[in-house]
């Protein structure tokens, strides 16, 4: 389908530990919290991969880790063929920005005492090279446009527009340095319905314009089967399952994903009584002490004693014709909407 | 320890009480904020009814009027800046806007009961689950400590937290969000309500504990043949556990339908792209459908049907006349001059 070059972003075993201290002045390391536990990614050139999971499960961290605002406890980040964490100083700013980020609340992302225009225009500060500095102005109501906003309200402030056209002020702010590469972290989860599809609509048809890679991470999970090619299950720092979209949402093999599939309410009444729902029993354990083996095992009722020793790697299985880390991986046919 | 009888028997003697009068009756309710930038009309003449045993949703998006709608009910606006202008809202045929605050505060947790979608900021940080729920049972029941809490951990228990004799001396955060939630729901059923009102429980929580939730709330209303008001704004919560919905927008309630209605035959422009909106895979690799504009400030309603500017059916009349509420069938009822070109008959 498509060949190595067309490869614009890689991680390779990608760690992300934070320490949890003891003490004030003698600070000793008591233990970690291993938000990102072993992440390998692959992102092609006009691919959106999507991100699922739960809260906690460590998509948020990873998305920092992609865009170099974290540095990873192990493992690469590579965007064009460069490892991001051994780059730094002008090298780090450079390769930065092929790779931006949009951010879930456009109320606290903005801020408001900006105008709209130094917001978009901020991009060029950093990076006076981009675009000469007579240009600029014409280079924000240009980005305005293109995300589908007023150009002449460029001297405005962020309380002045709606949720959704706040958003779009995000979506410019990323689009400014031309990357190729961007990060959506959850970014219409604090928009309503009707305004969401306007957002959504907004990233695809620029993606085709632009060419743009999406990593697109969110928790629900029709607007992230509508938006992406690839999806990736995480739980607990780790990716469970991964594969094309319409593997992962039609033949789910790893139980977390028939779990969680199996729980979104069905905007269809007729279906009621009629979903074979999978209720989860207790809670995700903490990330500081993850389960050994298996870290769903706590959860899953297909658990074994087995599962407690053998951690299951992410891999193609005898029952699962896409990566699934489950030793019992089989395909079930949870949901159909 | 007379206390107990006394506030049932206090609420069973106000005014007007029936108890074959239907359970809750909000009628052409109007509130309004006063604030220095004019003058904000949150609700514009909601109504809707509600019988014991049975599920209304009340379903809209961010600024509707559905959570002041709620509060309204509850009595627990904060007034200035809110006026309930008009309208009426009747518990067993009593107007609850007419009680004094002292004989509302008895309907309130002892019939009529809410439960809020974040139970963090809900529950008290620096008292114990225990002494908030031991509470109730002190308060209203006029039981002792040892016995309000003996009553605390069997509504614990009721919700399924497991431990409950141990977890009734943690702090609230001391909870995962979705034991969190099971303990503001044991609080809110702690004194038997008829009604409960749940003002987005679970949209702060993820899917599979979001199920966990909802399958508790159903089974403890069946157990209780409750009333249950679910106010939304997911159409796929809305479609598993609602028996009739009301669809609100700018305050108003612009369709009211038995939910097999809603979902197959939209009566009201509004629900119709609201459904249209929402992403299904004969989607994919297309452009979603989406409604135009945005809802109005609540400070500046548009004239006539306040839909008509984001509106495809819309016309001259639109602009005009507010649409009555048009009765379709029993107990179906949509405001909009064109139902029948929206029903395609």
């Amino acid at each position: 389908m498509s060949d190595a070059s067309d490869l614009v972003l890689e991680t390779r075993n990608l760690v992300k530990h934070f320490p949890i201290t003891q003490g004030v002045v003698f600070k000793s390391k008591v233990g970690a919290v291993r938000a990102v536990d072993g992440v390998d990614l692959q992102l092609r050139r006009g691919e959106t991969l999507g991100i699922v999971g739960e809260s906690g499960c460590g998509k948020s961290t990873l998305a920092k880790l992609l865009v170099s605002l974290e540095k990873p406890t192990s493992g690469e980040v590579i965007v064009r063929g460069e490892n991001m964490a051994r780059l730094s100083g002008q090298s780090l700013r450079r390769a930065r920005r092929n790779i931006q980020m949009v951010l879930q609340d456009p109320y606290t992302s903005l801020n408001p005492r900006m105008t709209v225009g130094d917001i978009i225009g901020e991009p060029f500060a950093v990076h006076p090279d981009a675009v000469p500095r007579a240009g600029r102005a014409r280079a924000v109501q240009e980005l305005l446009d293109l995300v589908g906003l007023n150009p002449d309200h460029v001297n405005r402030y962020p309380h002045q527009f709606s949720g959704g056209q706040r958003q779009r002020i995000g979506i410019a702010r990323a689009l400014a340095l031309r990357p190729e590469i961007i990060v959506c972290d959850e970014p219409v989860s604090a928009l309503d319905v009707s305004i969401q599809g306007q957002v959504i609509n907004l990233l695809e048809s620029l993606q085709h314009e632009l060419g743009l890679s999406y990593i697109f991470i969110a928790h629900d999970l029709s607007v992230v089967r509508h938006i992406s090619d690839r999806v990736a299950v995480m739980y607990l720092g780790k990716i469970v399952e991964s594969g094309y979209h319409l593997a992962i949402y039609e033949q789910p093999t790893h139980p977390y994903t028939q779990a969680l599939l199996s729980a979104v309410p069905v905007p269809d009444p007729r279906l009621r009584g009629r979903r074979d729902l999978i209720e989860l029993e207790g809670d995700v354990p903490s990330p500081a002490d993850p389960p050994s083996g298996c870290r769903f095992r706590t959860r899953c009722w297909k658990a074994q004693p087995y599962c407690a020793d053998h951690e299951p790697l992410l891999q193609i299985r005898q029952r699962s014709p896409h990566p699934s880390a489950c030793h019992y991986a089989e395909i079930r046919d949870v949901i159909r909407y | 320890m007379t206390g107990v009888t006394d506030i049932r028997a206090q609420i069973d003697a106000l005014p007007g009480l029936d108890p074959r009068a239907p359970l809750l009756h909000v009628e052409d309710l109007h509130v309004e904020f006063r604030t220095r930038d004019g003058v904000a009309k949150a609700v514009n003449g909601a109504s809707f009814h509600l019988s014991a045993g049975e599920t209304l949703a009340i379903l809209g998006e961010s600024g509707c009027g559905k959570s002041v709608t709620a509060q309204a009910v509850m009595g627990i606006l904060d007034t200035p800046p809110a006026h309930i202008t008009n309208g009426t809202v009747r518990y067993r045929g009593v107007d609850l806007l007419g009680l004094s605050e002292q004989e509302r505060r008895k309907v309130r947790a002892n019939r009529i009961a809410m439960i809020f979608q974040d139970a963090l900021s809900a529950l008290n940080p620096v008292y114990t689950v225990g002494f908030q729920l031991g509470e109730l049972f002190r308060k209203h029941r006029g039981l002792s400590r040892k016995d309000a809490k003996r009553r605390a951990v069997e509504s614990l228990d009721q919700v399924r937290i497991p431990a409950a004799g141990q977890r009734i001396n943690d702090y609230p955060h001391q909870f995962s969000g979705g034991m969190r939630q099971r303990v503001m729901i044991a609080m809110a059923l702690a004194l038997d309500p008829e009604v409960l009102i749940a003002d987005e429980p679970t949209t702060a929580l993820d899917v599979t504990v979001q199920a966990q939730i909802m399958r508790l709330l159903a089974e403890l209303q069946r157990q209780r043949t409750m009333g249950l008001i679910l106010i939304t704004h997911d159409m796929g919560v809305v479609a598993d556990v609602a028996d009739r919905v009301s669809v609100m927008y700018a305050g108003k309630v612009v369709e009211e339908a038995p939910v097999y209605d809603i979902y197959g035959r939209p009566a009201h422009p509004y629900t119709q792209a609201l459904l249209a909106s929402i992403p299904r895979l004969d989607l994919k690799g297309r452009p979603l459908n989406v409604i135009r504009g945005l809802p109005p400030a609540l400070t500046d309603i548009p004239s006539g049907c306040a839909f008509h500017p984001r509106c495809g059916y819309a016309r001259e009349i639109c602009r005009q006349e507010q649409p009555p509420a048009y009765r379709i069938a029993p107990h179906r009822e949509s405001r909009c001059h064109f139902i029948r070109e929206v029903l395609g008959v």
